[in-house]
């Protein structure tokens, strides 16, 4: 998995999942689609017109795929709407300094790339005009030709990599899971 | 070797350890309306069963309306959910408490209702509010719907071991009519930050924990998740046993259980926590928030900070302190008390039980909502509702100007048609107050039940120390 992307700086820390998807659009059943709501209320005035001092509606961002968010990103609501929406909109790697538990596991789980780095090189990678290109095989970020190396779980970058279905890996300890029924109270 | 309780439950459930992660066995599955159906679409895609459909339970709760039940339901967006949920639990056999079942209600207030919240256990469900079942002693935690996905096919969940986090409450609360659970859960939040959970399970401990009923102790492990916490602790005692005695899913051998819980679910003393917060309950007072995230927060007796002052020098919170009191409409300096109020919401996972209930008819008893605030009651549950009428609440309500409500989430989120309109500001006794979370452009203040119901009928925020609710 290699991303090469100018990146989409949200300066705004604590963002939750309720301003990824408002809402008023977690009503639909399927899991698609969710792209025209991601942060659908600072996109938008009331009626639909787009806000033009937002950065998702600035044209020099339109093909990003990389998000730059700040501290606390994907906190509150549980709902994975939040990373559909990032997905179907183009977000394939975000990049912070921390992430909410669950926001964190839901990207994962729809091969989504959630990066943690340090203040420093948040910083720095804010202050970035060009181009950058995140590596997953060899964990690097290349920033203006300078590779910035980041760390993630093992089991979550062999998931990403070989796009495994986690439910069939599951099910391959049936026996376990059975062996454990059996022994167990409640 | 010591553990504390989380390590204990953890240990027990664990069917397989792989590349640092566990495989643990899930007790119980609660499901909703709203982050299901596309787990059940996975499973059909696949040609997948769902593993144990007698450990999973189902209700409607998010977008229900709380309005007349004998009507059609008028948004078709949340019918076609609503219909899909009928429709999966059919068809994969599970149990569903739906709209008009005498059980219905939102799902982390029937769990404990109706005995499926068990001590010991662990138990999943696609909403981080999950945590609430903590109070019970149980290890419950949010999950999204691949998770749920993924319970519902194997009944286990693959995880990385959370850290342990100990919070101990000590002292008596001067007030505990006036200062809440909700006010110490409200406090510990400020104090630590919306991510100072982060990647733990918390375990509440103290004599003052010790001192609170189940359902103010389901208020504090609920706003676990607000901290940012997986889930939040609190080890049964013989409140929760007595509680949960004779409900509609309490196991037959229960006795045996409970002596089994008596002798196992604790921290042992000597047990080592990753990280530890403490908190004196003496000086606690109401709490009101007053930003856009629930650590944004201060005593009633204070005023709105200014953004410099809160975020200590760094610009991020500084900046991030602007932008709240820009949307909130706050200018900084002025005393909440004066705070002026158009809604009042009292209801949600947080703050619907009976006692939240009786709490807040004590300040209503007799008095009229303000002429300018519209207010609303939404219990947690039909049962809850049952109750209520039965000890006369909902006439107190009533005749004070109250709506008295149909069971559900209703304004906590704003799927249903209880929602604020854009400007209103609403006193609160929800968990979040994030920018639209009531309804686009709508200012949620987060407050206990009896401080929602004095805004009610003062139509601004009043300190509830000065009034006589003995």
């Amino acid at each position: 998995m290699k991303i090469k992307s100018i990146v989409t700086p949200l300066d705004k820390v604590n963002v939750d999942t309720d301003q990824i998807v408002p809402k008023q659009f977690l009503k639909l059943i399927q899991r698609t689609g969710f792209g025209q709501y991601l942060f659908y209320d600072w996109r938008y005035e009331q009626g639909g017109i787009p806000r033009k001092d937002f950065i998702l509606n600035d044209p020099a961002y339109k093909n990003s795929k990389i998000l730059l968010a700040r501290d606390n990103f994907g906190c509150g609501s549980s709902r994975e709407h939040a990373v559909w929406a990032l997905d179907d909109f183009g977000f394939k790697v975000i990049i912070s300094t921390s992430f909410a538990d669950i926001f964190y596991n839901n990207c994962f789980k729809n091969g989504i790339l959630p990066i943690r780095v340090s203040d420093e090189i948040l910083q720095k990678l804010f202050s970035t005009k060009s181009e950058i290109e995140v590596d997953l095989e060899d964990q690097i970020i290349m920033v203006n030709n300078t590779p910035i190396s980041f760390d993630i779980e093992p089991h979550w970058k062999k998931i990403l990599l070989e796009g495994l279905d986690d439910i069939a890996m599951t099910l391959q300890h049936e026996s376990q899971i059975a062996k454990y029924e059996r022994s167990h109270k409640t | 070797m010591s553990k504390t309780l989380f390590e204990k439950i953890w240990d027990s459930h664990i069917v397989v350890d792989e590349d640092g992660r566990s495989l643990l066995y899930v007790d119980r599955h609660l499901i909703h309306e709203v982050t299901s159906p596309q787990a059940f679409d996975g499973l059909r895609l696949n040609a997948r069963k769902v593993r144990r459909p007698d450990l999973t339970f189902a209700t409607m709760d998010h977008n229900v309306p709380t309005s007349d039940r004998s009507l059609p339901i008028l948004d078709q967006t949340s019918s076609v959910q609503i219909k899909a949920l009928e429709r999966n639990c059919k068809e994969f056999g599970i149990t569903l408490f739906d709209i008009h079942s005498p059980n219905q209600g939102i799902v982390h207030v029937i769990g404990p209702e109706l005995g499926i919240t068990l001590p010991g256990t662990t138990i999943v469900c696609g909403d981080s509010h999950t945590s609430t079942h903590g109070a019970f002693g149980s290890l419950a935690f949010g999950i999204g719907t691949s998770d749920v996905e993924h319970v519902l096919a194997t009944q286990c969940i693959m995880m990385e071991k959370p850290k342990t986090f100990e919070i101990k409450i000590q002292g008596k609360r001067k007030n505990p009519h006036a200062v809440t659970a909700k006010d110490i859960i409200m406090s510990i939040i400020r104090k630590i930050g919306t991510a100072g959970g982060t990647g733990t399970v918390i375990e509440y401990r103290g004599d003052t924990i010790s001192e609170l009923t189940m359902e103010q102790r389901m208020t504090i492990c609920n706003m676990s998740i607000e901290a940012g916490a997986r889930a939040g602790l609190i080890a049964p005692d013989e409140k929760t046993y007595q509680y949960l005695k004779g409900r509609k899913y309490t196991p037959n051998n229960y006795d045996e259980l409970v002596n089994d819980w008596r002798d196992n679910l604790k921290t042992d003393s000597g047990a080592k926590f990753d990280k530890s917060f403490t908190l004196s309950a003496e000086n606690i007072a109401p709490q009101v928030s007053w930003g856009t995230n629930p650590a944004m927060t201060d005593d009633v007796t204070g005023s709105i900070p200014f953004p410099d002052e809160y975020g200590k020098g760094n610009p991020e919170e500084v900046k991030g302190a602007t932008k709240a009191l820009q949307y909130m409409d706050l200018k900084p300096g002025t005393p909440i008390v004066n705070i002026v109020i158009d809604r009042v919401f009292i209801g949600s996972c947080t703050n619907a039980r009976l006692g939240d209930l009786i709490e807040a008819s004590k300040v209503v008893q007799g008095k009229k909502v303000s002429s300018k605030v519209r207010a609303m009651v939404v219990p947690g549950s039909q049962l809850v509702k049952k109750n209520a009428e039965e000890m006369g609440l909902d006439k107190i309500f009533k005749d004070a100007g109250f709506e008295w409500r149909e069971s559900g989430c209703s304004m906590c989120l704003g799927m249903n048609p209880d929602i604020l309109a854009a400007g209103e500001r609403c006193a609160s006794t929800s968990n979040r107050n994030f920018e639209g979370r009531q309804g686009s452009g709508g200012r949620t203040h987060l407050v206990s039940p009896v401080m929602a119901a004095a805004a009610a009928i003062n139509g601004h925020f009043v300190d509830v120390r000065e009034l006589d609710l003995n």
